[in-house]
């Protein structure tokens, strides 16, 4: 099981803060296809810029997932 | 090197902090700063707009060590005895401030210069989110600017890493 994550505007958009998942895809990109393919508002949200995380640290759409991971899906940066 | 990394929603005290990075220790002959604040105006497409408050919203774990491999990342580029980040979450009111960058060295050119990259990295790389509420009392996610990629990437091309 993996436990995604959504922030800020896509968290918004989504309508859901994150979910938990028993059947994953090898690799984060293959998940966020997955995601986007549920069409509507996840589509949308999906489709545009998103930096993507496992454990908290920065990846590219190739990182591989494993069971226990803690997936995220993040808008663009704004602090500072 | 010593490093002080905070992620909170109380207001910060610039001189209090100043004083505490180069406390008793004189190799330290420089110290820059930088304070971002809560601005009244911002630019959407071509409209001016003023915002009433501003909320950030950040990842609590992930923006700690993000924070760190940044301060990491200055520390390997220049000579610093100590760095201080604090970076405010939750709601803030006009100009509050948001975020504070302190670099210590013994001299001003390495304090310069890690204050600047740090602030760059950091607006790029560190999961931070502000939302603005006007005063009609609508919300909206700021988006992220284009200038801010390129001031990072003027330092390094594509990442931290």
């Amino acid at each position: 099981m993996i436990q995604v994550r959504y922030f800020a505007r896509l968290r918004d958009q989504l309508g859901s803060p994150g979910e938990e998942m028993n059947e994953f895809p090898p690799t984060i990109g293959e998940l966020a296809e997955r995601l986007a393919a549920r069409g509507g508002n996840w589509a949308e949200a999906l489709g545009g810029t998103v930096l993507m995380a496992i454990n908290q640290e920065m990846v590219g759409p190739d990182a591989p997932l494993k069971d226990g991971d803690e997936v995220a899906f993040l808008p663009p940066v704004t602090g500072g | 090197m010593r490093r002080d990394i905070r992620v909170q929603t109380e207001p910060f005290d610039v001189g209090e902090e100043t004083a505490r990075l180069s406390a008793g220790d004189f190799g330290v002959g420089a110290v820059a700063s930088f304070v971002g604040l809560v601005r009244a105006h911002n630019r959407v497409g071509d409209e001016q707009a003023e915002i009433e408050t501003m909320t950030l919203e950040h990842y609590p774990g992930m923006t700690e060590k993000a924070l760190g491999r940044i301060v990491d990342a200055a520390a390997e580029r220049w000579p610093l005895q100590a760095v201080t980040v604090i970076h405010r979450v939750g709601e803030l009111q006009l100009g509050e401030p948001i975020v504070l960058v302190l670099t210590a060295s013994a001299h001003r050119r390495a304090a310069f210069e890690s204050c600047q990259f740090i602030m760059d990295i950091l607006k790029t790389e560190a999961p931070f989110w502000k939302k603005e509420r006007l005063p009609d009392g609508k919300e909206r996610w700021v988006d992220a600017r284009e200038s801010d990629g390129k001031a990072a990437a003027r330092w390094l091309g594509d990442g931290v890493e």
